[in-house]
């Protein structure tokens, strides 16, 4: 028996003068297999053609249809209608600023996230086309690999108490980064060089442990393990740092 | 209206606009991608398998070379490709890979010491050598002669991209995201930018540019059963050919993927086969074997999605409510294996299909997946037609894959090519001045402000956009799909026609205020069916198989005839494309010959025939 599904959606056009924020319904027959992706697209198409949300791949890899599924944080693509009760409420991703409906602008956002913790290899050597590479520990990929398949679809920002807080929180997604590049050999930066990128309140002493973002990740990233460990050497480095400036 | 200046624009912000454009930065030039979606976003963040480079760490990869890779690729194009062209992909492929390690890919690496392989569901034992230790290694892939495709797990395109917008963060390079480029600025003989669509407010902007770049990706999306991302709908291609002097080369080349898994069309990883994964029918019988003694499951992708329809019609597929499938089996791997190796698979089958890959069979058939075709250009990336512009990657006819595109050649592709095409583009910005013609500025952005006027008022008629589309899209699938034949194509060609007509007559539904999706794709769709267009007539003149194009009517490959490359422009106010061909390669290092597999019926270039029954 198929199922008739009530979807409230969350209205607003920053760009149309008449547009004010509201909640539309929609009503719509649940089919076999049916996502969030095929839902919403078939309201684009049949109901409504200026409903603004934003998909690319629809393979859960490149994390564009972040959007919050009955108040929790979720990528669209892969949610399958049948896990979720007959009414529907879609909100678009918190702290993020809103394009329209569903569509936030995430891009801005992470621009700035890789231009504070400068999310590339530091390294004061130069490439030599001509010679083999650095050799590196298979396991050593791995762990990295671990790290960066993080999507950046935003969930564990908006799943962040701090961040919904307060403005200036980095949240998981940048510490998890900066670990990344940590446990990465062929970045030469020290301690002290990401303990001032992070090392402070908007950084990781400023993580309440509540850790939504651990519960939300679409990719399962090891988020808690990661914060822990930033928390423990951010920690060492604080102290460190005390003795030598007595 | 917002005018903006740079030296070089980039539009797309994938691997191949994001290498060009560091390649620029790196010079000291300025330089801007535009992007329809945030960079990471890009299509080439879905690509899973992994990148071909020479490199030879791995023992399977052993005597490895870029020669070996020549004559894969070369065979895999079925003669299709530009030699010289390939020549320079492949010899600059290995140090590409290192560079990008050099960047930060965590690259698998070889781990020495005895390790077991599968290989058409069989164990064998491969032994990794101690002094290879930390190396970058390989797996097996389609079509090729040695493991050469190097890989982080499955998700290589994810790593890559990431690294590569890492580097361009870190350059200082722009990046304006959610903007579209709708129409190229230009006289007839020199591009000097594009007008775009912002994305977050729907405002047009008018982009000037010394040099302006085309990579866009692919437009798998003008067919319904594709793995192509929702962002792949050809906006590239279509700005050039509405130009009216750029071609497109070989626009019937359109590759099928094997594995697409059902019904979604989702793509899971040549990897699965390359690590030792079967294709089993109905029966649960391997059947590739059968029909490619030697290279079995990886046979080149176009001949295994011709088997696999082949099978599918001898009445050996498995029925489901979505039409007939096939499975892919990677249960023999292991939990271990698919757990680090086919991580992205995993969690696809789990998701999308409710199916636990180490234990049960994943449902998969071919489904589109790249076009071979695209904005054709010289060896340094520069277009025909017009001085200024320049493409790479997919949305590019470099021409380095032909009528076939080996698994693992497309993601080096970008980088190779993104490298050389942007030291070109460095060359020729030497020195290089132009003049803007604030003339042909105010005609192009005008005529683009009129077009959304008309769409939205309604003025051309009121014919729906999404209808259109899918007519479009079931027209391709139904008549210009693996198998092709004359009677099927000049209908495909007689309804384009008629579905061109139609488009020209669309009207929104909605008010078309801000960031609208209907009038976003309602800019494009007379531009889609265009596309579909030139790929339906030129498969339909061309009256042999090759490749991915197969006729049915043509079973041979004939190189007396055909070993040429498709041309196809526009001509303002046709309803079909201008066709014209060049010779496929002027470089012969490799004569055409057998492929090896798949099957063999060849005209040679001196009439002989090969191979016929």
């Amino acid at each position: 028996m198929s199922r008739r599904l009530k979807l409230n959606i969350f209205r607003y056009n920053p760009q149309d003068p008449h547009s004010v924020p509201r909640t539309d319904t929609f009503d719509l027959e649940e089919t076999e297999s049916m996502t969030l992706f095929i839902a919403l697209t078939q309201l684009r198409e049949e109901k409504d053609s200026s409903l603004q949300f934003d998909f690319c791949c629809r393979a859960g890899i490149c994390g564009a249809c972040a959007m919050m599924i009955n108040g929790r944080p979720g990528l669209a693509c892969h949610t399958l209608t049948k896990d979720l009760p007959d009414e529907i409420t879609l909100m678009p991703l918190p702290i993020f600023k809103l394009i329209g409906d569903l569509s936030v602008d995430t891009g801005t956002w992470f621009r700035a996230m890789y231009e504070k913790v400068e999310s590339w290899v530091h390294t004061d050597k130069e490439f030599d086309p001509k010679a083999d590479e650095e050799r590196m520990d298979n396991a050593v990929a791995e762990e990295i690999y671990e790290l960066e398949r993080c999507i950046e679809c935003g969930c564990c920002i908006a799943a962040c108490g701090t961040a919904n807080m307060r403005e200036d929180f980095v949240g998981a997604v940048t510490m998890s980064r900066l670990a990344r590049f940590m446990m990465d050999p062929r970045d030469e930066r020290t301690e002290k060089e990401y303990f001032e990128v992070i090392g402070t309140d908007e950084g990781i002493f400023g993580c309440m442990g509540l850790l939504g973002c651990e519960d939300v990740c679409p990719k399962h990233l090891p988020l808690q393990d990661q914060l822990g460990i930033l928390r423990r050497k951010m920690g060492w480095s604080a102290v460190k740092q005390l003795f030598r400036r007595s | 209206m917002e005018t903006l200046f740079t030296d070089v624009l980039c539009i797309g912000a994938g691997l191949a606009g994001e290498r060009v454009a560091i390649e620029a930065a790196s010079a000291g030039f300025d330089a801007i991608c535009l992007s329809i979606v945030p960079a990471r976003r890009s299509h080439s963040s879905a690509a899973q398998g992994g990148m071909q480079a020479a490199l030879g760490h791995c023992a399977m990869g052993a005597d490895d070379g870029p020669d070996v890779h020549f004559q894969d690729t070369v065979k895999g194009s079925d003669w299709g490709a530009d030699q010289e062209v390939v020549r320079l992909f492949v010899d600059r492929a290995p140090e590409a890979v290192r560079e990008m390690a050099f960047w930060g890919i965590p690259w698998n690496r070889v781990v020495p010491g005895s390790s077991i392989y599968f290989k058409g569901g069989k164990e064998y034992e491969k032994v990794e050598a101690t002094e290879k230790e930390g190396f970058i290694t390989a797996r097996d892939f389609g079509g090729t002669a040695k493991w050469r495709t190097c890989y982080t797990s499955d998700g290589t395109g994810h790593t890559l991209l990431y690294t590569m917008d890492n580097k361009v963060v870190e350059l200082g390079v722009t990046v304006h995201d959610r903007v579209e480029a709708i129409a190229l600025i230009h006289d007839g003989e020199t591009c000097t930018g594009a007008v775009a669509r912002c994305l977050k407010t729907g405002k047009l902007r008018a982009y000037l540019a010394k040099a302006t770049l085309i990579a866009t990706g692919g437009y798998g999306k003008i067919y319904r059963e594709t793995t192509n991302a929702v962002i792949n709908d050809g906006g590239g291609a279509i700005i050039a050919l509405d130009t009216e002097v750029v071609p497109l080369g070989n626009p019937e080349a359109i590759q099928f993927h094997p594995t697409g898994i059902v019904p979604t069309n989702i793509l899971v990883t040549e990897g699965c086969r390359g690590d030792g994964g079967t294709l089993l029918d109905v029966n649960e019988n391997r059947f590739m074997p059968e029909y490619e003694p030697e290279k079995e499951e990886l046979a080149s992708r176009d001949v295994v999605s011709r088997w696999m329809t082949h099978h599918i019609r001898q009445g050996l597929g498995v029925k489901s409510p979505y039409g007939d499938h096939l499975w892919l089996d990677i249960r023999h791997l292991g939990e271990h294996h698919i757990k680090t190796k086919l991580r992205e698979v995993e969690e696809i089958c789990n998701n999308f299909l409710g199916v636990d890959p180490i234990t049960q069979l994943i449902p998969v058939r071919p489904a589109q997946h790249y076009t071979m075709a695209g904005v054709r250009t010289n060896k340094d990336g520069a277009a025909y037609g017009l001085k200024g512009l320049f493409s790479a990657g997919e949305a590019a006819c470099w021409d380095m894959h032909g009528l076939n595109r080996l698994g693992g050649n497309s993601l080096a592709e970008t980088v190779v090519a993104g490298r050389i095409v942007g030291e070109k583009i460095v060359e020729f910005l030497q020195g290089y001045e132009v003049q803007y013609n604030t003339g042909v500025i105010r005609n192009t952005v005008t005529k683009q402000e009129e077009r959304i006027k008309s769409l939205i008022s309604g003025k051309n008629g009121n014919e729906r956009v999404y209808e259109i589309r899918n007519l479009m899209q079931d027209e391709l699938m139904e008549r210009v799909g693996i198998f092709r034949n004359g009677t099927d194509l000049q209908q495909a060609v007689d309804n384009l026609q008629e579905i061109y007509a139609r488009a020209q007559k669309v009207g929104l539904r909605s008010n078309g205020i801000g960031v609208n999706p209907e009038l976003t794709l309602a800019l494009k769709i007379q531009g889609m069916v265009k596309l579909a267009l030139c790929t339906a007539y030129g498969a339909l003149q061309r009256t042999e198989s090759r490749g991915c194009h197969a006729r049915e009517d043509y079973e041979a490959r004939n190189d007396r005839d055909w070993w040429n490359r498709t041309l196809a422009t526009w001509k303002e106010g046709d309803d079909l494309p201008t066709l014209n061909y060049e010779p496929a390669t002027e470089t012969v290092e490799l004569p055409p010959a057998e492929r090896g597999y798949g099957v063999c019926k060849i005209i040679s270039c001196d009439g002989e025939v090969i191979g016929e029954e």
